[in-house]
């Protein structure tokens, strides 16, 4: 067996990790139709890295006080009541995406690929930003954990779970909280382009055969964490793009598990 | 004021504004232990906003609502939509932020006949058979007090009569408080002790019968809604059997 560069390590340890911490997210993006939420949000971070650099706060504190900001503004619009949430969400995305590419190519920083953060550059990822990802991560679980009950009742019925004593906006703020974390710390592995798919993908194929949603949530974190290890295998030996690799593992593992899991619940 | 000390909910003058529209005006209710309110009104009368403003979920604009402290609340809402993205049996629902032990949630799913179904996800059941599961829910969390919104409103009529006589005899069996909105005063008659009438503000209120017969009752619903009322109470003087159905051909 040969043995792993460093780098390998690490990329495979950010990798995982994202992914545990993507599974959960995802699930919620998926029960809550948050999908498109989670894809804006993402769209939003290339601005959060430009000011990032330029405030030399650090590209990931850059990229979640920009998501978060982000993450406010849709919930004030939302309030108003007279625009439809995608519509929102279509002005602020790609409104952010655009401020984002220029305020990078004001900012003509040298050594910034613009690549790595679009479809993510998980070998690039050094020591540091395995902290970030480290801490992020426990952060959102150790959050998730604690709201879990309230966020699946609220998921199910949002004026029942606010008679029965949940406090049902702050719960959506805090969701909201997390998938900002989340949304910067998988910007390394796999970029912003693709990172709606990280949290969606391994969640509805785990959909398929789960029976409760704790289940769901450990089944796509490990479907999430099998995508990782494979598009990283596919990446090293047919030197394709880390990012896309991943995420294209991770639907053939949706595409080839659907059928099975039908299988599976036809037969009861 | 003595009946207030004892209200276990009381809205004392509440009035509800929202986009400069006026909702509810100068509501006064009280809910006392044992009894069994149904509130009626066309719709977009502010019954369900009542309801939310008498559970705390709603901005009171003027006016006050009391609760008992420590008041335990069960809600049974309108409808609930399963959705099949998320995989929840109906055990596993019926636990999610409550800690009930096996045999209570066994009986609270005898009582509510829902015990074929506790395996079951909740997106493949009926919605009479969601409503019994929502009831089973509420049971659970031993309320003093059980709000429902009409609950049988998408239930077809079969659904709808077993889910009342399903309630009443909970409220007789278990000695509850109901608070309910519902458009089918007819099939509640009989274990109703008060009706009340709103149209932002509350038009009318007392026993079934005497509401019924209200000149403001009568320019709300019409003379033949107050007559078909008059009819069911009628019968429901004369037949307590189990099984009768309602209405002679």
């Amino acid at each position: 067996m040969a043995t792993l560069d460093p780098f390998l390590w690490r990329a495979l340890l950010a990798g995982m990790m994202v992914a545990a911490i993507a599974a959960p997210l995802g699930c919620f993006a998926v029960w809550r139709r948050m999908a498109y939420f989670g894809d804006s949000l993402a769209h939003s971070a290339l601005l959060g890295v430009a000011l990032g650099i330029l405030s030399g706060m650090g590209v990931m504190p850059g990229v979640v006080a920009v998501c978060a900001l982000f993450a406010l503004l849709l919930l004030w619009l939302q309030q108003k009541k007279l625009l439809a949430t995608d519509t929102l969400l279509g002005i602020l995305a790609h409104s952010a995406l655009s401020l984002g590419m220029v305020a990078i190519s004001v900012l003509n920083a040298p050594g910034l690929d613009l690549q790595a953060y679009l479809f993510g550059d998980i070998l690039a990822v050094r020591t540091e930003e395995l902290r970030w990802i480290a801490g992020g991560g426990a952060l959102v679980l150790a959050v998730l954990l604690a709201h879990w009950p309230s966020l699946v009742l609220m998921t199910i019925h949002e004026d029942l779970a606010r008679a029965e004593g949940v406090r049902t906006l702050r719960c959506q703020c805090v969701l909201m909280f997390l998938m900002t974390v989340a949304v910067a710390v998988s910007l390394h592995v796999v970029g912003i382009l693709l990172m709606t798919s990280l949290l969606i993908i391994p969640a509805a194929t785990a959909r398929q055969f789960a029976r409760s949603p704790e289940a769901m949530a450990v089944g796509a974190a490990l479907i999430g964490i099998l995508a990782v290890a494979g598009g990283l295998y596919a990446s090293l030996t047919w030197d394709t793009p880390s990012g896309p690799s991943i995420v294209s593992s991770a639907a053939g593992m949706f595409f080839f598990l659907l059928p099975i899991g039908a299988a599976i619940r036809k037969r009861g | 004021m003595s009946s207030s000390e004892t209200a276990l909910i009381a809205a004392d003058r509440l009035s509800i504004t929202r986009q400069g529209r006026s909702i509810l005006q100068d509501v006064s209710l009280e809910v006392g232990a044992g009894d069994f309110i149904t509130i009626v009104g066309p719709n977009g009368a502010g019954k369900t906003m009542l309801l939310k403003a008498m559970m705390g979920l709603e901005r009171i604009d003027s006016g006050a609502v009391t609760r008992r402290p420590g008041l335990r609340i069960g809600y049974v809402p309108q409808r609930l939509v399963a959705d099949a993205t998320i995989p929840l049996s109906v055990r596993h629902f019926l636990q999610l932020r409550t800690r009930v032990s096996a045999p209570t949630l066994e009986r609270a799913a005898e009582e509510t006949g829902i015990t074929a179904h506790l395996d079951c996800p909740l997106h493949v059941l009926s919605g009479g058979e969601l409503q019994r599961v929502l009831l089973a829910r509420a049971l659970l969390g031993r309320p003093d007090v059980l709000i429902l919104d009409e609950p049988a409103q998408n239930l077809d009529v079969g659904g709808q009569l077993g889910f009342y006589k399903l309630l009443e005899r909970l409220y007789r069996e278990h000695g509850l408080t109901i608070l309910m909105v519902s458009h089918d005063l007819h099939l509640v008659m009989a274990s109703t002790k008060k009706v009340v009438c709103l149209f932002h503000h509350i038009c009318c209120s007392g026993e079934p019968h005497v509401v019924t017969r209200d000149p403001e009752f009568i320019a709300l619903f019409g003379d033949d809604m107050a007559r078909l009322m008059a009819v069911y109470h009628h019968e429901h003087h004369h037949e307590h059997e189990e099984g009768h159905t309602h209405g002679h051909a």
